[in-house]
């Protein structure tokens, strides 16, 4: 069971590190495959992120793929509307987090599969 | 000589959306992604990439890097969160974390080398079936 939740946990960091959304390959994995509950694997993905982002930063820095110009724009509301969603988390039951999580994974999926068309699209009405 | 043209049709359309404009916009994002990775506890990086694509006109692999340092303040504030709150459980949380931190890293080197077109393609079916999974059973 130990070495599952390894290599599990191995296979979101490599999509993790490359920061392509390890948690979003994580929380279904640890709740579908592991039938954890969907706050735990919330909490579990990101305890995990920590170190696993600590580590990925470093090598990016090194190969000077960071880029901070306006960034801080973004990190400051981040931090500030966090805290409300994760409250709102922890007032949600289980099953009913589990399902909103489900429909917001489809929506990432359908995003990813028409990544290319919608980023067409928004520069011909935005640029 | 058309492309010119559009190009420079472009850019005197960027600059002529204002900073202020820009500022806005990168604040909105940043409060969608706030909002979304303490909610679902992840996945707002999902949002952040694009968006640094998008909006600071950041190469792919830039913007997936930086977006790690966007989401890392977050997510240690909520990490806290959901410690307190007692979502968090230590007998699978412990073998996940130390996977996913040497997969992280490893992930990290990869970056550099690989074309990533397919392991969106992927990445986006498993979460396809995962997200059916979870939303209908």
């Amino acid at each position: 069971m130990v070495v599952l939740y390894a290599l599990a946990g191995f296979a979101a960091g490599v999509l993790g590190g490359m920061g392509m959304g390890g948690g979003t390959i994580l929380i279904p994995m640890l709740s579908v495959f592991f039938s954890l509950d969907q706050h735990v694997c919330q909490g579990i993905n990101l305890i995990s992120f920590v170190p696993m982002a600590i580590g990925a930063l470093i090598v990016h820095f090194k190969n000077n793929l960071v880029e901070k110009k306006g960034v801080l724009f973004i990190i400051i509301p981040a931090v500030l509307t966090c805290i409300g969603g994760s409250f709102l988390a922890k007032g949600l039951n289980g099953e009913v987090l589990k399902r909103i999580f489900g429909a917001f994974l489809l929506l990432l999926a359908v995003a990813e599969f028409f990544g290319d068309k919608i980023e067409k699209e928004l520069e011909k009405k935005f640029l | 000589m058309k492309s010119t043209v559009i190009f420079q049709a472009k850019l005197s359309r960027i600059i002529y959306m204002s900073k202020l404009k820009e500022i806005s916009l990168l604040a909105l994002t940043g409060a969608i992604t706030g909002f979304v990775n303490g909610f679902f506890g992840g996945g707002g990086g999902m949002i952040v990439v694009p968006m640094l694509i998008f909006l600071l006109k950041m190469k792919t692999k830039t913007a997936h890097a930086t977006a790690l340092a966007v989401i890392l303040p977050v997510t240690v504030i909520s990490a806290a969160l959901y410690l307190s709150f007692g979502s968090f459980a230590w007998k699978p949380g412990i073998p996940v974390t130390v996977g996913v931190t040497a997969g992280g890293v490893a992930g990290a080197f990869l970056l550099r080398k690989l074309s990533n077109k397919w392991i969106t393609r992927i990445f986006a079916l498993i979460m396809l079936v995962a997200g059916f999974k979870l939303l209908f059973f």
